[in-house]
């Protein structure tokens, strides 16, 4: 192809302007910005402590009016306000299982809030600390089920043992806790009695003897701590039979096998004495002390213990 | 004297202070090229063991992390010509290798090869007072060398201690705490043009740059290129540069002659253009590419287009065959070498023990250059590429940056001068409390 060239002098191409070749040198300018750039501190006051200074003066400007603050604060207020009254975080009722009436009003009472609430209104943890104070209550378990329902599932302590004491009786449970109060024995006839000071400490060794006791129950009125250190079995008719401070339960099952044998506790004994186990010692009644010693051709004795002096002459 | 132990020793004491920061920029500031390297002294020897790279002959306290050069502009024969043409190519260096380094440099050790250095051996003698030569003997002998007029404006670069003398036991490198009567010294000191190093300070000093050192081109490129051998038992390391050819003659270690051909590659660049009627850059180009100075008669057969742009065919089409180079070449580089001859000769060389020969510097790059340089100079001969430094990158490992490596070596591990020794008290003013002190440390 070729190209037609025009050489016209009204039609000659403007002359180029010489290409200048450009200095590769910076200029001093430049050179001494790069440089500074180049600075430690330079570079570290402009990459992070303009930026920093800047927003935090941006944020102190806007905080500095008292109107603005408080739009700010009643807008996040507002902000979870909101999303804690949605729906699905709402608590409508409340189920309660395994409990008794008056445990099921007491808990229902502890309750901080009048249901429908909102669930982070309810703080669970410091809820299930304060049942777990009452004394009916073994263990609670407290969730929150979907659809609303605050679920309480409820353990009660069961009563096993009465405790009489010096401000009253108290029920005991099989671990020596307070279940609850009784105004009278005859409220719970079918639970032993135990009573002592310390009694409630020993609550495993009172219900072993208790059940080791078995032939003698009809007869046993209720077990008796001495000293926070032994036990004594209280049967009617007065009778008594003291226990060693250890092997208590090996003790009464001796003295069990006895009565078996010789049916030594339907003999007028009083006191069978069973503390030194080698040596069990038993305190007759006062009638056959008597027959005793009048067999023996002795005075009797009295009820207060003292011989009966034969009056002399009318 | 005293004014330049002064200056020496600020700029020692400034060198100390860059080394401690730990970055320190190399400057060599030559006719065809500038060339800023920028170290990073770490002092451990962390940087050991990178990449295989072994101990690296004793060099690997510092670590080359930016390094540029530039085509060198207002520079010509190795002396500053233009000032500010040269401070334009020291911005654009240095802002190149402060980049790659990523650090701002602030300290430079710089080289120049012109101002017709000048060699002199000097000679000093004390008595030994004390029996036995101590710190200040040897700083005192160093002043005891007389000096000869160096002329008008002329500057030390070197003053280097190169042999010490106890009676007569000579050799010693150091003299200190051996017993006898009398200390005699042998010092090599190098004297420049001081208007030369007055413009280097100037131009640097407009590039927001401080000098913290200065050296001669020829004595930084021997650094690099003879090996540690060559240096010991005595070698002439031959710098062929663009504006000029560095002779440095170095035995036992030390440098004990320099001085500098003021021919170089520029001038064969301008025989070429002359000769065969082309551009100076077209001429560089034959010569980078096509250049020699052994031809053979296939060199004939081999046409090499020059180019051109005036617009004239006849002339852009131009072809010159291989053997015309050479042919305009290697008068030009027998020159040079003949030169060089002259000055080995003037220094005696030839009394030397060892007289190897190491070619270095960009102009050594021209193929068959050790053939003729032989037959010129002497048997010996090899090409020599400077040493390896750690992280320099491998297009700046070829021989024209041996004076820039040996500038770095130099940074690394500075030979003893004398301004590294104490003046003796003499050397003070009278009346200076400086002077009291002297004295007392000396005496008690």
């Amino acid at each position: 192809m070729s190209v037609v060239i025009d050489h016209r002098p009204q039609r000659q191409p403007a002359p180029q302007p010489p290409r200048v070749k450009r200095d590769p040198a910076p200029s001093r300018l430049k050179y001494r910005l790069e440089r500074m750039w180049l600075t430690p501190l330079y570079r570290r006051v402009l990459r992070v402590g303009l930026p920093a200074f800047l927003a935090a003066m941006t944020a102190g400007i806007w905080l500095a009016d008292e109107d603005r603050r408080a739009a700010l604060t009643d807008g996040i207020a507002g902000l979870v306000e909101k999303v804690q009254s949605r729906e699905a975080f709402q608590v409508k009722m409340m189920t309660i299982e395994g409990a008794s009436p008056a445990v099921d009003k007491a808990l229902r009472g502890m309750l901080p809030v009048d249901l429908p609430a909102s669930s982070f209104d309810i703080d669970l943890a410091a809820l299930r600390l304060q049942v777990l104070r009452l004394d009916a209550v073994e263990s609670i378990d407290l969730r929150i089920k979907p659809g609303g329902i605050l679920s309480a599932v409820v353990t009660e302590r069961e009563p096993v043992l009465l405790w009489r004491h010096a401000r009253g009786i108290d029920m005991l449970d099989a671990g020596g806790h307070r279940v609850a109060g009784v105004t009278s024995r005859e409220m719970r006839p079918n639970l032993p009695l135990i009573a002592g000071e310390g009694a409630d400490m020993a609550t495993e060794e009172a219900l072993a003897l208790i059940d080791a006791a078995g032939p003698i129950l009809p007869r046993l009125r209720g077990l008796v701590r001495k000293g926070e250190r032994r036990w004594d079995v209280v049967l009617d008719k007065g009778q008594q039979i003291m226990l060693p401070a250890e092997g208590a339960v090996t003790a009464l099952e001796a003295a069990m096998a006895l009565n078996r044998a010789q049916d030594m506790l339907g003999r007028d004994i009083s006191v069978v004495d069973l503390r030194d186990p080698s040596r069990p010692v038993i305190r007759l009644g006062l009638d056959a002390r008597n027959t005793i010693r009048l067999a023996r051709d002795m005075l009797p004795l009295g009820p207060d213990g003292k011989v009966i002096e034969k009056k002399k002459g009318g | 004297m005293a004014e330049l132990y002064q200056t020496q020793r600020a700029m020692r004491n400034m060198r100390r202070a860059a080394l401690q920061r730990g970055v320190i920029g190399i400057l060599d500031i030559g006719t065809s090229k500038i060339a800023c390297m920028v170290l990073k002294f770490d002092g451990t020897g962390t940087f050991r063991e990178t990449d295989g790279v072994g101990p690296m002959a004793g060099q690997a306290n510092f670590r080359v992390i930016g390094a540029a050069s530039t085509r060198s502009r207002g520079v010509r024969r190795g002396e500053i010509d233009t000032m500010a043409e040269t401070e334009r190519a020291i911005r654009t260096v240095v802002a190149a290798a402060q980049k790659l380094a990523g650090v701002r440099v602030d300290h430079v050790i710089a080289c120049m090869s012109g101002g017709r250095p000048a060699s002199y051996g000097l000679n000093g003698e004390v008595v030994l007072q004390s029996g036995k030569v101590t710190e200040h003997d040897v700083a005192s002998v160093l002043a005891a060398c007389d000096a000869p007029d160096f002329g008008r404006g002329r500057e030390v670069l070197h003053a280097q201690p190169v042999n010490f003398a106890v009676d007569n036991r000579s050799g010693l490198g150091d003299p200190r705490d051996h017993a006898g009567n009398r200390l005699a010294c042998d010092m090599h000191v190098l004297t420049i043009d001081g208007d030369l190093i007055g413009n280097l300070v100037q131009c640097i000093r407009r590039c927001d740059l401080e000098l913290a050192g200065i050296a001669s081109a020829s004595y930084a490129s021997a650094r690099a290129s003879l090996v540690e051998d060559e240096q010991e038992l005595g070698g002439a390391c031959i710098d062929f540069g663009g504006g000029g050819t560095g002779v440095s003659i170095f035995i036992k270690k030390h440098m004990i002659f320099a001085d500098n051909v003021r021919i170089g590659g520029n001038l064969i660049t301008q025989d070429l253009a002359q000769g065969l009627r082309v551009s100076l850059p077209v001429a560089e180009r034959l010569k980078t590419l096509n250049g020699g100075v052994e031809a053979t008669g296939r060199d004939d057969r081999e046409m090499i287009e020059v180019g051109g742009d005036t617009g004239d065919w006849e002339s852009d089409r131009r072809t010159v065959s291989r053997a015309d180079v050479i042919g305009v070449m290697r008068p030009r580089v027998e020159e040079i070498l003949e030169n060089v001859r002259q000055v080995l000769d003037a220094a005696g060389f030839d009394h030397m023990p060892s007289q190897q020969i190491v070619l270095t510097g960009g102009g050594s790059q021209i193929p068959g250059l050790d053939g003729l340089a032989a037959r010129i100079l002497g048997p010996n001969i090899r090409c020599g590429r400077p040493l390896r430094i750690d992280g320099l990158a491998h297009q700046l490992t070829d021989p024209s940056f041996s004076s820039a490596v040996g500038l770095a070596l130099f940074a690394a591990h500075p030979q003893d001068e004398w301004w590294d020794f104490e003046m003796p008290a003499e050397a003070y003013p009278a009346r200076s409390l400086k002077r009291a002190y002297r004295w007392f440390r000396n005496n008690w």
